[in-house]
């Protein structure tokens, strides 16, 4: 028997100090031990900044070359490092998207992202569905911030950012920024930021929010949110400003500080996207994000909430009887297929046995028909030889009476033999 | 002015290296990111949500449950305190009674539920007394994870089970009981529990001392593994800790919730005719010890080891469970279902 005080539990004022206010720090304590992951997903055409914006962010230079145009489709590469401050260890992913808008045809330019977003998102589900799992020490790769390089051709976003935007803005948290933002003079900034947010806001593309439901950070997010989308300027170099060194660009008629909040969005993006929002990134990721996901994909393998009487457990029971009976299926098929192959393998061979029987009777005939041929040349030329044979012994015998009778009278011979030699038909020689 | 340049450290994929130094602002010094900001961030996120913890504490009547949960959360948090019933009679089987306060200090909002379990130990026959005890504990577990597997689940799962499981050990200078053996080499398979000694101020130091080295024995002997477990140490800091904390067990306390004058100063005790014992002195009970261990230094680790580890196995077992059902169902045999587990 269980008896409770209900739903609401009543409000204890406590007459000393406890000290269970030291529960946050526990609690960090424990997250420093693990460490934290943060998982940043950068999307724009080559040749936007992203990788120097990302070097510039983290104060460090990351591995890689610049890529190539000439990719053949979108391809998502991605790198993890091991960075550490203070005694903050963070294991930072950055996935860079190799050949976006390179293409001829752009068409299915999004397809690779999204489908390397849901890859993430489906390695978290198996391991969360699994029986013996260990989300405790899982490496998280889900995609907490998506960073959306818009080129600054200062008129208005392309299709492709449209299109793409829309396709992730239910995946993942987008931050929107405008890169190499030192191309566009302040005046065409400002238009250019209202004909952007105007876009998305008419196509309904849901960019990130900065939270404002905690008073702490409420007023800078607020402020924050009005400067979406950010124009940030990337740059690892260092130039000489004053007597300090400022990470900036030098062009021959000034240099762009990349810290400056006079010349470029840069320090409102660290700001937003590490210093105040990167766990609240992380936890609309988990809740938001990928519980949709979640439940998307349950319902679509076919599985409903269990409503109170039925017996618990369905989810698990029904994805392992599913499983098992695809599984079931799958052997059958496979049992098909190979009974089919067997079945067409028996036939080939009878029919090749078949071709053979009748190529040796026909040989078999042949050579009858031969044989016969043969023989009768044979007897042919038996006869033949038999023939000769005798006219020899005729004439033989021929010559031999003719000798007697030339001897006994050789005129009538001779006429005999001029009406011989006179009449073809009496040559024998 | 000359301001101190960190120089930026090269990054390998394996291992980082930026280290930065928190100057004055962020215009100030080059090399700082920013990271360590996540902390304030996680910070102000929990004080936000708050905090849950639900105690349950088990015993034989009289030994002084209520008043210690009403000394450690100096407040009325005991069933006795809030429940208006004045008769105290004892009940014939075990009742698990739950009651939640929210509580609140220097901003951080906890909601402490406390469990008791009137009943145990008190009938003349005790046979199975613990199995309400483990039902209810396993009935957290599964409603836990019933919401965890639902496909719309709530964006914070409530967190009814239980933390920790204070056993109340009377106070006989002897050795342990059997049923405090039974009871204890069930339950410390579920969840985490603190073994204390009950109304400690009726033995001597020596007894004391006594007392508690034939219980670890009992314990090592039964193979009973209480909180903080051996094997659950992470790493070589948190074992020697834990060590220490491990030969302190089962801790020795007095609850009161009467402050009386103390040379001066007014505090928690007992008083009685030949002297007034301080709860919060260490010279006189391990109270101090007890609230420390609970809730100033492994509060989190014992719910970490709760959802983690206690949970998990409970979730295990379930599932596998589940599976030879489905097995049996579709005429499979279980050994083609083990490919997936891992």
């Amino acid at each position: 028997m269980v008896e409770g005080m209900g739903e609401g539990a009543r409000a204890v004022p406590l007459s000393g100090h406890v000290g269970f206010d030291s529960m946050p720090d526990q609690l960090v304590n424990k997250s420093v031990n693990h460490g934290f992951c943060f998982n940043i997903l950068c999307v724009g055409e080559t040749g936007l900044g992203k990788s120097t914006l990302m070097d510039t962010l983290f104060n460090t230079k990351f591995e890689g070359e610049p890529t190539q145009h000439n990719q053949p489709g979108v391809t998502l590469k991605s790198n993890t490092y091991e960075l550490q401050e203070s005694n903050v260890r963070l294991k930072l992913t950055v996935v860079n998207t190799v050949g976006f808008g390179d293409q001829i045809n752009k068409e299915d330019s999004y397809k690779s992202i999204v489908e390397f977003i849901d890859a993430q998102f489906e390695a978290y589900l198996q391991e969360e569905l699994k029986i013996k799992r260990t989300l405790h020490s899982y490496h998280d790769t889900r995609i907490h911030a998506c960073l959306y390089f818009i080129a600054p051709t200062g008129h208005s976003l392309k299709s492709l950012d449209l299109v793409t935007m829309k396709k992730l803005d239910s995946k993942v948290n987008i931050i929107p920024i405008i890169a190499k933002s030192d191309a566009i003079s302040k005046s065409e900034l400002a238009k250019f930021k209202i004909k952007i947010t105007s876009e998305l806001v008419s196509n309904g593309v849901q960019i990130y929010q900065f939270p404002t439901d905690d008073e702490s950070v409420a007023e800078i997010n607020s402020t924050m949110n009005s400067h979406l989308p950010f124009a940030v300027v990337g740059s690892t170099e260092e130039v000489k400003i004053g007597n300090k060194m400022v990470k900036a660009r030098q062009y021959p008629w000034g240099t762009v500080q990349v810290e400056n909040e006079t010349h470029c969005d840069f320090v409102k993006l660290r700001e937003m996207l590490i210093r105040v929002n990167m766990e609240d990134l992380r936890e609309q990721t988990h809740t938001r994000h990928y519980e949709l996901y979640r439940r998307c994909k349950l319902e679509e393998m076919g599985f409903k909430d269990t409503d109170p009487d039925s017996k618990p457990f369905s989810l698990q029971e029904t994805y392992e009887a599913k499983r098992n009976e695809f599984m079931g299926e799958l052997q059958k098929k496979e049992e098909e297929m190979r009974q089919m192959f067997v079945q067409r393998v028996k036939e080939k061979e009878a029919e090749l046995k078949e071709a053979e029987k009748e190529l040796h009777e026909k040989f078999d005939r042949l050579k009858k028909l031969h044989q016969d041929e043969k023989k009768k040349l044979e007897e042919k030329k038996k006869t033949l030889d038999d023939e000769v044979n005798t006219f020899k012994q005729k004439k033989t015998a021929a010559e031999l009476l003719q000798n007697q009778a030339q001897q006994a009278g050789g005129s009538t011979t001779l006429k005999r033999d001029k009406e011989r030699k006179n009449n073809p038909w009496l040559c024998t020689e | 002015m000359s301001e101190a340049v960190v120089p930026d450290a090269m990054v390998s994929p394996a291992v980082g290296g930026l280290y930065g130094e928190k100057a004055g602002g962020p215009m100030l010094d080059f090399s700082y990111v920013g990271i360590d900001a996540i902390l304030e961030q996680m910070r102000r996120k929990a004080m936000k949500q708050g905090f849950e913890l639900n105690i349950m504490v088990v015993g034989q009547s009289g030994l002084g449950k209520s008043t210690l949960m009403n000394t450690l959360f100096k407040s009325k948090v005991s069933r006795k305190s809030v429940l208006a019933t004045a008769q105290e009679k004892i009940p014939k089987t075990v009742e698990i009674k739950s009651i939640s306060h929210d509580i609140e200090e220097k901003g951080v909002r906890m909601k402490l539920t406390v469990i008791d379990t009137p009943g145990f130990g008190d009938q003349i026959n005790n046979e199975n007394c613990w199995q309400p005890i483990m039902k209810f504990i396993n009935d957290q577990y599964e409603a836990y994870l019933q919401e965890e597997i639902n496909i719309n689940r709530k964006k914070r799962i409530p967190d009814s089970r239980v933390h920790c499981c204070i056993y109340f050990i009377p106070p006989t200078g002897h050795c342990l009981r059997p049923l405090d053996v039974e009871f204890m080499r069930r339950l410390s398979k579920v969840v985490n529990i603190v073994p204390v000694i009950a109304k400690a101020d009726t033995l001597t130091l020596e007894e004391r001392d006594f007392f508690k080295k034939k219980i670890r024995e009992e314990l090592r002997a039964n193979g009973i593994d209480v909180y903080p477990q051996k094997e659950f140490d992470e790493d070589a800091e948190d074992r020697m800790i834990n060590e220490k904390i491990r030969e302190m067990i089962p801790f020795a306390v007095v609850g009161s919730d009467q402050e009386y004058q103390v040379n001066g100063r007014r505090l928690l005790g007992r008083k009685t005719k030949w002297g007034t014992i301080e709860v919060e002195n260490i010279a006189h009970c391990e109270f101090a010890y007890l609230r420390d261990l609970l809730i100033r230094t492994h509060m989190q680790n014992i719910k970490d080891i709760t959802s983690s580890i206690h949970y998990e196995m409970y979730r295990v077992r379930r599932l596998n469970e589940n599976n030879t059902m489905v097995a049996h169902a579709n005429g499979i045999p279980e050994h083609h279902l083990t490919a997936h587990e891992m």
